[in-house]
Order: structure tokens, then C-alpha cells, then sequence
């Protein structure tokens, strides 16, 4: 009678420690970018248990002002957190909040894109680090016009249809060591959100070097902009003679390409 | 007693809207203040700012030639009640009919102050015609955004008649009409030969940055020599104050250059565009108005087309 009350007393002991970890550090902690949205996107993207915090360690760039909405350019970058694993990139006021979705497999932890959006909104970068904790980067970026409930310039003419999913891409050496891919595919990147126009995007994109070893798994979704750039950086451990991306789009379109030197 | 009161109350009412409309039409004027820069020749300078709410998209150079045979009118401002205060500042110096509206290009503060002047008087390039017809509601509706209320009636009036380069006499004014291209697809520089004065348009900006939403630079490269070899005395910029040399010619000119450089190296350095952004430009140009804002926006509008190019060895597709 007495050990099994002792028992239920250390469970409820740890239960309360468990309690006092998830509560930990992020959710007391202020939104920097001071959003009324941030309460539904932590509800969204994370669940109740997960640890957020708020970490100035993860880099998001973006122009303050984005006069053309369609084509915001943004680069995330989580060189400075130890091991970072996976990077969900959101706009809290966009009416499609995801953006793109990244597991630097052997890159190093960032990624340059383009992205629509609606209206002014935070676009963050939330990065996992092995531990388990998602560390929240952003910044604010002002738009002067609506991208989202547009169609794409693509879907209006037939000319892309013969392009879909072509690669082009150029291998960079960096100063710093290393290499930089960059690659633009030719896709419409429609959201569905223009009246007539149904969704049509590019889901997923693998970069492996040329034998096949894994860099980065790339998920995208609709915000991504109408002929999505991508740069990578891969460091000089991993770099390699060539190297290959792969993927497909949500009408199972895929998408091939040898990136040479 | 009820009626009484109530139509003094009505009179109150009135007072205090009537008062309330006196003080949103003086809210609304630009203050608009033509100057005399020679024979005939006026020039209202717009502020070397981006369009806001405070300015009404008064940013733009208009100007106008007082002729025995009527007035020329080269450019019609932001709005529709920008193009009435024109008009009405035109008449208060001569009254003389405007016989001729010119729109150097499709840019909404050249056009947008259309509605004020007679239909059959407004005329510009073909390009410009079908820019402002396939553009212009697009623009006007973005004018609202930036310039809120003195856009108030504004609507997008095209001209009906399409200009072409070459000699026009204008009561014993010899003007030569010059079409060009380069800051938009279709750019109409004015040259008074009887003045010297020539009415650059967007072609060239005085110490405020260019703008580049509709630009090809080598095409506009081309025009500036083309301008720089006309024998003028003065130059009225589409921005910024006129000059009696070619000096905004040289400065348009450097500025593109080092642009078109600037992105041409970035490109092939394998810049992201978020990098390109965090470049400064030189100290030479820091002093002009608005440079950091019309960076940016020339980054957005014109990098991807130098990123295709370096690029544009495409891969071996393993399709
Ligand atoms: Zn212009």
C-alpha cells in the first residue's frame, strides 16, 4: 500500500517535471516579430509536447519590402545551430501558411527560394535540432500587393507545357570552401487559389551527388514561386564530381536532372 | 419650433460639411507651380520621392508650350486631380486652347491625369497606347493603394491618337518628336528646336535612381546617345530638376551601367538573390533620392533574367 502510493506520487512527480519542460523556455517566451498569428501557427506546425523557442541563431532573409509579390526572394540559413535535422518554412498571414519543408541530408543547413505571398506577413524558418527542439527564425516582410490569388504567368500560356520540369543549374566553387548548386525548374507553381486554376506544384525534390548519397530532401508547397531558383551549399567534405536532383510535382510529373560541373 | 430647429440644424449640417469638403479640397493640392524655363516653356517638377499618401504620386515632371496656335501639354501627372490642377494652371498663364496631350510613356504618374483634358487632344506612341490599355487599370489600381485619396475619379483614359517620330510644327514651334525605347517599350523624347529644350521623359532621371519596372538597359543605353548627340540647351528629366548640360544624361547612363554590371557579376558569382540585395551600391551614387528603394525594386524586377542567363546551361536531363 505504501510503495504503490510511493509510485503513483514519483509518477506524478515526473509527470509534473515533463509538464514543466514543455512549457520550457518558447512558449513563455514573447514572439519577437510580434504576430497575432504566431498562437495558431505554434498550434498548427508543432505539437503541444514539442519544445519551441524563439532563436535569433536561425537566419531568415528577406527584402522588408516586397514590391513584387509573386517573386519574394528568401533564404533560410541554420549554419549556426549545432545539428539541425529538418526546417519548416511558414508565413503566418498567407492563406496557404506552408511554404517549404527541408532535411539538409548531407547540405549545409539553408536554402535560397522564392515565394508568393498575400499580404505583409512574418516568414519564419522553424529548424529541428537532433534533441528534438524547433528553434524559430523570421522576419517581417512588407508585400504591396496580392501574389497568392494569381495565376501564374505559366498557366496562361501553352509554351511551359513542353518545359515542365526542365532543370538548368550551374555548380559554383566558394571561397569559404565547398560548392554552391543553384537550379531553376520551369513549373507553374500554380496555388489554386485563382478562380479556374487548380493546384499544380512541385512536392518533392531530391539532391543526391552522383552516386546517389543523399544532400537535401526539398518538400515544397504551392506558395513556392512560378519557376522556383533553389541555391544549396554543400561543404567541402561532401562535395563531389557531379551530382543529380529528382523529384515530382502533385500530378506526379517528374522531374530528372544531371547537374554538371 | 421643431421645423426651426431643425433647419437650423440642417444649416449647421451644411456648414460643417461644406467646411469639412473646403478643407479635404485643400488637402488635395498639389500646389502645383509651373516655371518659366524658356520661351513659351513651363515645367512643374515633381518631389524626388516615392509615391505616398502625403505627395498624392506627385513625384513626375510635367511641362507644357504655350504656342499663338494652342498649348502642348507633355505628360498629364498621377491622378485625375492632378490633370485638372494642370489644366487650370495652364489657363491661369494663357488662354490658349490645349490642343495636344502628350504621354511619353505608360508609366502611371505620366498618364493619369488624363480625364481632364479633351479626349481627341491626347496622343502617344502605339507602344505607349497598348501599354497603357493593357497595363494601365493594373497601375491605376496600385495608385490607389500608394496614393490613397487624391486618387479620388482617377480612371484610365487612353489617347485614341497614335504619334510617330519626326518633325511637328506647333505655331512656329519646330518641334522633333523621338521615339525611343528602353525605360519602358515605347519612350517619346520631345525636342523644341526654336527653345533647345528637350523633354527627356523617363529616359532621364536627375539625381533621383531610375526606375526599371519595364526596362531592356542596352536599349536604353542606345537612347541616352541618342539624346546626348542632339544639340539641346536645356533638358527637362521625367524626374528630378532640369538641367541646362548633359549631365543627368551621364548620370542616367552610370548608374544603368553599373546596374547592369552589378547583377551581370552576381549572377555569374552564383549569388542567391536575398545577397544581391545586401549589396551597396557605390558612394557615387548615395546622394540620389530614393537609391535604396529603386535598388531593391531593380533587383526584383531585373535579376532573374541575368540568373536564367548564367544559368542557362541546361542540365543533362536523366528524364
Ligand atoms: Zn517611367
Amino acid at each position: 500500500m505504501h510503495r504503490v502510493r510511493g509510485v503513483a506520487a514519483l509518477l506524478l512527480a515526473s509527470c509534473l517535471t515533463v509538464g514543466a519542460v514543455q512549457a520550457a523556455p518558447g512558449d513563455r517566451q514573447a514572439d519577437p516579430l510580434d504576430s497575432p498569428r504566431w498562437g495558431d501557427m505554434r498550434k498548427e506546425f508543432f505539437p503541444a509536447k514539442a519544445r519551441v523557442v524563439f532563436d535569433q541563431r536561425v537566419k531568415v532573409s528577406a527584402p522588408l519590402t516586397a514590391e513584387n509579390a509573386l517573386n519574394v526572394p528568401v533564404s533560410v540559413d541554420a549554419g549556426a545551430l549545432p545539428d539541425a535535422t529538418e526546417v519548416l518554412v511558414f508565413a503566418d498571414f498567407n492563406p496557404i501558411t506552408r511554404i517549404v519543408r527541408f532535411r539538409p541530408e548531407g547540405a549545409h543547413p539553408g536554402l535560397g527560394f522564392r515565394i508568393k505571398l498575400q499580404q505583409s506577413t512574418p516568414v519564419r524558418a522553424a529548424v529541428k535540432t537532433r534533441d528534438g527542439v524547433w528553434h524559430v527564425g523570421g522576419t517581417w516582410v512588407n508585400t504591396t500587393g496580392g501574389g497568392c490569388t494569381l495565376p501564374s504567368a505559366g498557366s496562361a500560356s501553352p509554351e511551359w507545357q513542353k518545359r515542365l520540369g526542365e532543370v538548368s543549374s550551374r555548380v559554383w566553387e566558394r571561397k569559404e570552401g565547398g560548392e554552391r548548386i543553384r537550379l531553376r525548374i520551369i513549373h507553374p507553381e500554380d496555388t489554386g487559389l485563382a478562380a479556374g486554376v487548380p493546384a499544380f506544384y512541385i512536392q518533392e525534390l531530391k539532391l543526391t551527388d552522383e552516386q546517389g548519397a543523399p544532400l537535401m530532401h526539398i518538400e515544397g508547397f504551392e506558395p513556392l514561386a512560378e519557376n522556383p531558383v533553389f541555391s544549396v551549399d554543400i561543404p567541402a567534405a561532401r562535395t563531389a564530381a557531379g551530382y543529380r536532383v529528382s523529384g515530382r510535382d502533385n500530378n506526379g510529373n517528374a522531374i530528372s536532372a544531371v547537374i554538371e560541373k | 419650433m421643431s421645423i426651426l430647429s431643425r433647419a437650423s440644424r440642417s444649416a449647421i449640417a451644411l456648414f460643417t460639411l461644406g467646411w469639412a469638403l473646403l478643407l479635404a479640397a485643400a488637402d488635395m493640392d498639389y500646389g502645383l507651380q509651373p516655371v518659366a524655363i524658356a520661351d513659351g516653356t513651363w515645367v512643374l517638377v515633381g518631389r524626388s520621392e516615392d509615391f505616398s499618401t502625403t505627395n498624392g504620386g506627385n513625384i513626375v515632371n510635367t511641362g507644357f508650350i504655350v504656342t499663338p496656335a494652342g498649348v502642348l501639354v507633355i505628360d498629364s501627372g498621377p491622378s485625375r486631380a492632378y490633370g485638372e490642377q494642370l489644366k487650370r494652371a495652364i489657363a491661369r498663364i494663357t488662354d490658349k486652347p490645349v490642343t495636344m496631350v502628350v504621354n511619353t510613356h505608360h508609366h502611371p504618374d505620366h498618364f493619369l491625369g488624363n480625364q481632364a483634358f479633351a479626349p481627341e487632344s491626347l496622343a502617344a506612341l502605339p507602344g505607349t497606347i497598348s501599354g497603357i490599355h493593357s497595363e494601365g487599370g493594373a497601375f491605376n489600381e496600385n495608385m490607389y493603394r500608394l496614393a490613397g485619396d487624391w486618387m479620388a475619379g482617377t480612371d484610365v483614359l487612353a489617347p485614341a491618337k497614335p504619334l510617330a517620330a519626326g518633325p511637328l510644327e506647333l505655331g512656329g514651334h519646330r518641334l522633333e518628336l523621338i521615339a525611343l525605347d528602353g525605360h519602358t517599350g515605347a519612350d517619346l523624347a520631345i525636342l523644341d528646336r526654336s527653345t533647345g529644350v528637350l523633354f527627356a521623359g523617363d529616359l532621364v532621371f536627375n539625381d533621383r535612381a531610375p526606375t526599371t519596372p519595364h526596362a531592356n538597359l542596352a536599349a536604353w543605353q542606345k537612347a541616352l546617345d541618342r539624346l546626348e548627340g542632339l544639340g539641346f540647351k536645356q533638358i527637362v528629366p521625367g524626374h528630378g530638376p532640369v538641367a541646362k548640360d548633359a549631365a543627368p544624361i551621364r548620370q542616367t547612363r552610370a548608374w544603368l551601367g553599373w546596374l547592369d554590371g552589378n547583377l551581370r557579376q552576381a549572377a555569374e558569382d552564383g549569388l542567391d538573390m536575398t545577397e544581391v540585395l545586401a549589396i551597396r551600391p557605390p558612394a557615387e551614387f548615395r546622394r540620389l533620392a530614393v537609391v535604396e528603394a529603386e535598388y531593391r525594386r531593380s533587383v526584383g524586377q531585373l535579376y532573374p533574367a541575368y540568373e536564367q542567363q548564367a544559368l542557362s546551361r541546361p542540365g543533362r536531363n536523366a528524364r
